[in-house]
């Protein structure tokens, strides 16, 4: 039996905002399966009441002084701006299946 | 061809003696990396002019009498995946083409604040996602002992680099074996250090909770020197410890007698293990004994969950990291896309290569409604279970010894269909990623020509045991001096 369908692929890749062709979508569908297959090992381990670790090291906040600092320059941050105008990046219209 | 440049240490003794000038070492270091790069293709880029400047500084430095660390002068390669102001960063991918980063990654400060020349950039897998380069938008990186062979990866093109003797230092980054891995496969020392000790501000995210800069050296004395100038607390990144750094240089007695060895036997078992890999290691622990080092079985019980807990965890991370490609700000944007949406969805199927997406997917996948418990929460359970087999094993010794990798360096083409078999590759090292602990990989052996390596996993923040115990073993062997045959 499988454990991820090629629907079910595809509709991953809309969440992930990736197009895959055809081929693309059942390659993907089969290494998908595969490594799903694979790590269905970790269902046989008991983890009852076990904490779930997200960070190895126990992460403290380390503060700093509340002084401004200099950030990165507008023109710096813009340089590879795909399409820019004056201080902001352009994109295309937002709303799909619009006309302007 | 130019001859093949020393270790760190070596380099660093002529440049105090005044036989050499860092000008000479960079003008040999980028003589060599042109020769060798036809059957290496390990850089990225280089940067003699601006290489050339800084070792130009360096010598008037140390005319002055100002030098100012062990590094100054030296000529040093860095992965791709570190940004440089000025430089292009493309981390092996298409989605990066033509992006110029605007700031020096904390690692790049550090280095040249103590006066290493960086010379170029080197190759890897599509953002640090492989075990042999062959991810890479710019190509496969070739292994400088067979170049049949993959010099490993992530970070092959900066073992490649090292190995070959073209410098004697190159920054690597391992999410989940991508230094210690090439560093075996090529012969060489390669260092992760505990997490969070180098700082990973400019570093570009594969997987934050597992990602961490190290260094591939020669040998181990050279790592200890390199290490002390990259580590430390960063302002730039919240993750970066605050510890102090300690001397490692100073950690380096020679003497390991009375040290406890654990040696897990889950990574002593025949299975899916190259038979000449596991004697090379363990003639290695018959030396440590030699030495006087003391050695015991323990036991990593959660060892076997261990590569279906990284590739759940990872890909998670690395879907999330790289929803920022989406052709607004730089990278890749797809022409004549209809609306935002068509934009993002063409500008990433343009950029990824397949492994990337493959990824993305499978981590938006188990972080999706309905699989995230199963999925991710359960991979993150056993990553608690995991780092409480090392921290009982830990109890009972002072360094846990393994095999770095299954198999020695394995030909372009063999895995590369293959995903799941690909990922195997890292079955000895992800473990010290996913707890958080520091590892080393130093050459111990050769089989049909190609270099073995053993792996030091040491407790949280003890790099200092992990390189006094290799430079203990490099005082004692000469694998480390072992060169790769010049190519015809």
């Amino acid at each position: 039996m499988s454990r991820i369908t090629r629907e079910e692929v595809e509709r991953v890749a809309t969440l992930a905002r990736l197009s895959l062709t055809g081929d693309e979508a059942a390659r993907m569908t089969g290494q998908l399966d595969a490594i799903l297959d694979y790590v269905a090992l970790l269902q046989s381990v008991d983890t009852t009441g076990v904490e779930p670790t997200s960070h190895a090291v126990p992460l403290r906040t380390p503060l700093r002084e509340d002084r401004a600092v200099p950030g990165l320059a507008p023109d710096l941050g813009l340089s590879n701006a795909p399409e820019r105008e004056g201080t902001a990046f352009v994109v295309p219209r937002v709303l799909e299946g619009e006309e302007h | 061809m130019t001859a093949p440049l020393g270790t760190l240490s070596e380099l660093r003794a002529q440049l105090d003696a005044r036989k050499v000038s860092s000008r000479e070492l960079v003008d040999a270091a980028l003589a060599r990396a042109a020769a060798l790069e036809p059957v290496l293709h390990a850089f990225v880029g280089v940067q003699p002019e601006r290489a050339r400047a800084d070792a130009d500084a360096a010598d008037a430095r140390r005319a002055r009498g100002e030098t100012r660390s062990p590094l100054d002068g030296i000529p040093v390669a860095i992965k791709d995946n570190m940004v440089q102001a000025g430089e292009a960063t493309t981390c092996g991918s298409r989605i990066l083409a033509g992006f110029i980063a605007p700031y020096d990654a904390t690692v790049v400060t550090r280095l040249r604040a103590a006066g290493a020349v960086i010379v170029g950039r080197t190759n890897l897998d599509e953002f640090a996602m492989g075990s042999s380069t062959e991810n890479s938008a710019h190509g496969p990186s070739r292994n400088p002992w067979d170049p049949a062979c993959t010099p490993g990866g992530s970070s092959g093109g900066s073992a490649a680099v090292v190995a070959a003797g073209v410098v004697p230092l190159a920054l690597g980054s391992d999410t989940g074996g991508s230094i210690r891995q090439p560093a075996s496969c090529t012969g060489i020392a390669g260092m992760k250090p505990t997490y969070g000790r180098v700082s990973r501000y400019g570093l570009v995210a594969f997987a934050s909770s597992l990602d961490q800069i190290g260094t591939f050296t020669r040998t181990a004395a050279d790592c200890a020197t390199a290490l002390a100038v990259l580590a430390g607390h960063d302002p730039h990144d919240s993750t970066s410890l605050p510890e102090p750094v300690p001397a490692w240089s100073k950690a380096l007695t020679g003497d390991v007698s009375g040290l406890v060895i654990g040696l897990p036997r889950e990574y002593f078992v025949e299975d899916g293990v190259d038979p000449a890999v596991l004697a090379s290691v363990r003639e290695s622990v018959a030396e440590l004994e030699r030495a006087g080092a003391k050695t015991r079985e323990v036991s990593l019980p959660h060892t076997k969950y261990a590569i279906a807990t990284y590739y759940l965890i990872a890909p998670a991370e690395a879907s999330s990291n790289l929803a920022r490609y989406d052709g607004v700000r730089y990278g890749h944007r797809a022409k004549g896309a209809r609306d935002l949406g068509d934009m993002y969805r063409r500008s990433r199927s343009e950029g990824f290569g397949p492994e990337v997406k493959r990824r993305i997917l499978l981590g938006t996948y188990v972080l999706s409604a309905g699989y995230y418990d199963a999925y991710y929460k359960k991979a993150q359970q056993v990553r608690t279970l995991l780092r409480r087999d090392f921290e009982a094993a830990f109890a009972g010794c002072d360094v846990i010894l393994t095999p770095t990798a299954p198999e020695t360096a394995f030909r372009l083409g063999e895995k590369a269909q293959d995903p799941l078999r690909m990922y195997l590759s890292d079955v000895y090292t992800v473990s010290a990623n996913l707890a958080g602990i520091p590892g080393l990989s130093i050459p111990c052996g050769f089989s049909k020509g190609l270099p073995v390596g053993l792996q030091l996993l040491g407790k949280p923040l003890d790099e200092a045991t992990l390189l006094r115990v290799a430079d203990a073993y490099q005082r004692r062997t000469d694998w480390h001096a072992r060169r790769p045959p010049e190519p015809a």
